[in-house]
């Protein structure tokens, strides 16, 4: 199968790996998918005082593809405020990297595993407003 | 010491020409050799042509014990299965509408079989033993009054397991069941005797053993008579089993790769087995990694592995210096893990994570060498991006994690 070059370049470099306290309140993760679908996301963000992801960390169990999409992610919202980084969506990802159909679920992944990070941080601090949606 | 990559490790998938089988070939193509049609008789051209068609069939029997006469060629495994199934099939369906084969066999007998069944016929689909291998009082217990046909690959293409087709042919003669055996992965790697083992079909191809694509035969028993409706109508060749003008140049092609693979059998196999078990031990040290089916029971040249906490497909983009597939048919368009390694009950993770190396003719030690140290410095980096080998190290039973399955 042909890969994009931006799928083969975020998969062998790629972008912020690597693990956060999950206990830090100033953290929040999203882990999504499952071994037996052959995709796992975790991403993890910190987010500071005024609301804007300082960092982003992840590791992915999956193809290619899903490891693009969550190092591409990782990208993206470092400096967004989670308001801006909740807009992202996989239709996005999946053109940046020019996905093909069959790996498109690589995207929505990584669009769910921004979004369950957020959730994340935001019931630790007690503004819970999109956990529901997680 | 240097290799050249990409390195080929998928002789399962299929082989390369043998230069002796190539060169034999192109004397059966052009107007200086011989291109005559097998089925003219009434000059030298087309007695030019049968005469090495008849030496080919002699040379594809030699190899595993036949008659010359029991041999039909076709155009391959995938046509011998469905001619060997559905014609015994339709031809004894008045004895009988059910048969036997396994969940592992090769999808040209499942979907023969799977064929069958739209047309009113019955088939059990055997859950394998954990190792691949048939369960005999499973299959004993399986087999009714009505059962015309057992059909049981001997080497298993993804996991190399060698199933015991001899206390399976004994069994369905006692019954009086006929049995189709696969052979396409076996021929010329384990030795086969159709002269005593209790086989009435056997599936054969020319390009699992450096044959050229294209070609197959079918071994179809003389004594006792085993009688089949032909899947192909026309002029009548090959006894009336299968027409369609003989491919001299594939035919002779086949015939000497069969004869190669009977003179060099008994040097190949041990070497091909040292090189099998130098890769298994240079691997076999690294955390949570598993072989499938069966070690003892194996044809040498394959392995098939399972890295645990990485997904296949990840892994053999990383291994692109290497020819390998994956169990995980996650190469192909559906994203579901193998069917087989589902079979066998191989967890989902251990069955996305599998790979399977295929050693053959051309392999040497240094290549064996540079895959060991290449496919564990990339699975370490894998493993480094993998949050379920994170969990692993952690202690955490994934078993015991609530996923979301999407």
């Amino acid at each position: 199968m042909a890969y994009s070059e931006k799928v083969l370049d975020h998969y062998e470099n790629p972008r912020n790996v690597g693990s956060m306290d999950k206990n830090d309140a100033s953290v929040g993760t999203g882990m999504v998918g499952a071994p037996a679908c052959g995709d796992v996301m975790k991403l993890q963000i910190k987010v500071n005082a005024q609301g804007v992801i300082e960092d982003a960390k992840f590791k992915t169990y999956g193809c290619g593809s899903a490891i693009a999409s969550s190092s591409l992610l990782t990208e993206w919202v470092k400096g967004k405020t989670l308001d801006e980084a909740r807009q992202i969506k996989n239709s996005q990802i999946a053109e940046e990297l020019a996905l093909p159909p069959v790996k498109i679920h690589c995207s929505v992944l990584a669009e769910d595993a921004i979004k369950a990070a957020i959730s994340d941080y935001q019931a630790k601090q007690g503004t819970d407003s999109a956990s529901k949606s997680a | 010491m240097t290799v050249k990559t990409p390195i080929y490790f998928d002789y399962s998938a299929t082989t390369p020409v043998d230069e002796r089988v190539a060169e034999l070939m192109c004397r059966y193509l052009t107007r200086e050799g011989g291109f005559g049609n097998a089925a003219s008789r009434s000059h030298q051209f087309g007695w030019d042509a049968e005469a090495a068609i008849e030496r080919a069939r002699e040379q594809v029997a030699a190899l595993v014990g036949a008659d010359p006469k029991e041999i039909v060629f076709t155009s391959g495994a995938t046509e011998s299965d469905n001619l060997a199934i559905k014609g015994a099939a339709h031809f004894y369906q008045k004895k009988g509408k059910h048969l036997i084969t396994v969940k592992t066999e090769h999808k040209a007998v499942l979907d023969s079989c799977r064929q069958l069944e739209r047309e009113g016929f019955e088939v059990t689909y055997l859950e394998p033993l954990p190792s691949g291998l048939l369960d005999m009082d499973k299959f004993t217990a399986a087999l009714r009054a009505d059962t015309l046909l057992v059909s049981v690959m001997h080497v298993n293409n993804e996991i190399g397991v060698i199933q015991d087709i001899a206390k399976i042919g004994e069994i369905c003669r006692a019954r009086g069941v006929l049995l189709h055996v696969d052979a396409a992965q076996s021929a010329g790697k384990v030795p086969i005797d159709l002269e005593t083992l209790p086989v009435d079909l056997m599936s054969f191809s020319a390009h699992k053993i450096y044959g050229p694509k294209g070609i197959g035969a079918l071994y179809v028993r003389r004594k006792p008579r085993v009688r089949l409706e032909a899947q192909m109508h026309g002029g009548g060749h090959e006894r009336g089993l299968r027409s369609g003008t003989l491919a001299t140049h594939q035919i002779v092609g086949m015939g000497e790769a069969f004869h190669v693979a009977q003179e060099d059998m008994a040097t190949e196999t041990p070497r091909i087995l040292g090189l099998r078990n130098r890769l298994w031990n240079g691997l076999k040290g690294m955390d949570e990694v598993y072989v499938n089916g069966d070690l003892d029971q194996r044809v040498a040249g394959n392995l098939n592995v399972s890295f645990n906490f990485v997904e296949g497909e990840s892994l053999i983009m990383a291994l692109k210096d290497i020819a390998v597939s994956s169990g995980s048919a996650c190469t192909s368009a559906s994203l579901e893990p193998s069917y087989v390694l589902r079979a066998l009950g191989r967890n989902d993770e251990l069955a996305h994570s599998s790979i399977r190396f295929t050693i053959g003719r051309y392999t040497t030690e240094a290549e064996v060498d540079y895959t060991i140290e290449l496919v564990k410095s990339k699975v370490a980096k894998l493993r480094e991006l993998s949050p379920l080998w994170e969990m692993h190290q952690d202690g955490i039973d994934l078993n015991s994690v609530q996923w979301a399955a999407h």
